[in-house]
């Protein structure tokens, strides 16, 4: 078991669509949100997935080509 | 003697023991170090602090850190100098450049740096670590040289030759990574998690960051212990924005300010890389992270940890955000250089034009007094600047021919002036 912390970032046509409880059911990943914000413009998710790892990998694939942005919780590592 | 007590959640305010940890068990949200502002009221003074180095550590009730596993290789009271051609130029009254070109890897990188590798130690650490374009790379090297300790410095492979040398000449086990910048981000923070190494911008990042408020002691300090109406200082992740407004705030809470800071805050972006600015012109704290494609390298920062935040401080203080082109930025880095002798890589750039903006645009008052951060110097960019100057005039060795060729420029650039 592997567990992943990622942000998903929704444009304004995605916010509408269950993306979270679709892929905890289209996949064996336990899905925990733990902040998120979404308003009419713009919508993000901080979550952490629980998995075997290539199943996570599989879901976070499934899930961008969907249009869901992932990111790292960190922000990115790579600074000037 | 230290005064840090804790790390906090800027989310939700748990606190954690002070341990090579980066972010909240319970929201992810990210620590900070807490600091007992009571004890460093006791311990500080203007004379004291008068009384101690040229260099950050005259500060050191203030910081993160054990002073007696410091790394000094002298970084930190670099020059506030006042600026009244490039003012003039802008349309400002008042306008100051703090110039942390001068540090030892000549950018004010070395601030956060000393922090971390400080911190580091500390912890019993043996190895630093970090991924960079090019001038945190330079002082993790740098600093871990002069520790003693060994550096692994990992760099896209396409940087500037100045920034590879730059980190090279200090023997670290440097690593240019092929593939792209997301490529870059993946493995290292894989490797974060799995090696023993302080992480300088992941497992010690909340006692990295602290660094940054080192600018504003000084700022202050150098104006006589007094704040400035406006400061403008460039965004990359956001920390150094959030970390200049926290110093000040700090000043007052330990007695250092008579009276609680009023400054805008603006901050300065390329357009290239540009979510902060982006989501600040849309009027929203969510930003939408990008794809970096901008000569601004030091600021490409795609998806900034501390964005949110840098939109937070500049909602608190009334100030703003601009974004310039690579153009733009070029101007700006000839501009500086020309008005006030200084050289600064893009980042400055990047704040010159920005600044140019916000006065522009009257988001800066012309009767603001300002402080400028210049956060690197030019030699590490030349290339942003290469065939973009005037030529240098060419001339055999006679004073007959030197005379005829000043003529001609002088003729030329009279006619480039007036066309």
């Amino acid at each position: 078991m592997a567990t992943r912390r990622v942000r998903f970032t929704f444009e304004p046509d995605m916010i509408r669509e269950p993306v979270i409880y679709q892929l905890g059911h289209k996949f064996q990943v336990v899905t925990d949100i733990r902040m998120a914000d979404v308003d009419e413009g713009i919508g993000w998710v901080v979550l952490e997935l629980d998995g075997e790892p290539e199943e996570i990998e599989r879901s976070l694939a499934w899930a961008r080509e969907l249009g869901v942005r992932i990111d790292s919780t960190l922000g990115d590592v790579v600074e000037g | 003697m230290s005064f840090e007590r804790a790390l906090r959640c800027r989310e939700c305010g748990r606190e954690y023991e002070l341990k090579p940890i980066f972010s909240c068990e319970f929201c992810f949200g990210p620590l900070e170090v807490a600091y007992d502002y009571d004890g460093i009221r006791e311990a500080i003074s203007t004379d004291s602090i008068e009384r101690g180095p040229a260099s950050l550590w005259r500060y050191a009730p203030l910081l993160p850190v054990d002073p007696q596993y410091k790394v000094d290789i002298g970084t930190g009271f670099t020059p506030l100098i006042r600026a009244d051609r490039l003012a003039k130029r802008l349309g400002l009254d008042t306008l100051w450049l703090k110039n942390d070109t001068t540090n030892p890897t000549w950018s004010f990188k070395d601030r956060v740096v000393s922090m971390a590798i400080a911190r580091a130690r500390q912890f019993g650490f043996t190895a630093m670590a970090c991924a960079s374009t090019g001038n945190l790379a330079n002082s993790v090297s740098a600093h871990s040289a002069a520790a003693g300790m060994e550096a692994f410095v990992f760099i896209p492979n396409d940087l500037e030759i100045g920034k590879v040398i730059g980190s090279a000449i200090y023997a670290p086990t440097l690593v240019m990574v092929e593939g792209n910048y997301d490529d870059v981000n993946r493995l290292c923070t894989e490797l974060a998690g799995s090696r023993p190494w302080a992480f300088v911008n992941i497992n010690v990042r909340p006692f990295y960051a602290e660094g940054s408020r080192t600018l504003s002691f000084e700022v202050a300090e150098q104006l006589g212990w007094r704040t400035p109406a406006h400061c403008v200082a460039p965004m990359a992740s956001g920390s150094l924005f959030t970390k200049i407004w926290k110093g000040f705030q700090e000043l007052h809470k330990v007695g250092l300010l008579a009276d609680e800071p009023r400054i805008r805050m603006s901050g300065a972006q390329a357009a290239g890389c540009s979510p902060i600015s982006t989501a600040f012109a849309q009027g929203t704290l969510n930003f939408v992270p990008q794809k970096p494609n901008t000569i601004a390298r030091s600021l490409a920062i795609g998806n900034p940890a501390d964005g949110y935040y840098a939109l937070k401080v500049m909602e608190e203080t009334g100030g703003g955000a601009e974004m310039a082109t690579d153009e733009e930025i070029v101007e700006g880095i000839k501009l500086l250089a020309e008005t006030e002798g200084i050289f600064a890589e893009t980042a400055g750039g990047v704040t010159i034009a920005c600044l140019q903006k916000l006065v522009a645009s009257g988001a800066i008052r012309r009767d603001e007094e300002t402080v400028a951060f210049i956060t690197g110097g030019g030699l590490k960019t030349i290339e942003a600047v290469e065939g973009k100057l005037i030529e240098p005039v060419r001339v055999p060795a006679n004073a007959e021919a030197f005379d005829a060729a000043l003529a001609a420029r002088q003729a030329r650039l009279v006619g480039v002036g007036g066309a």
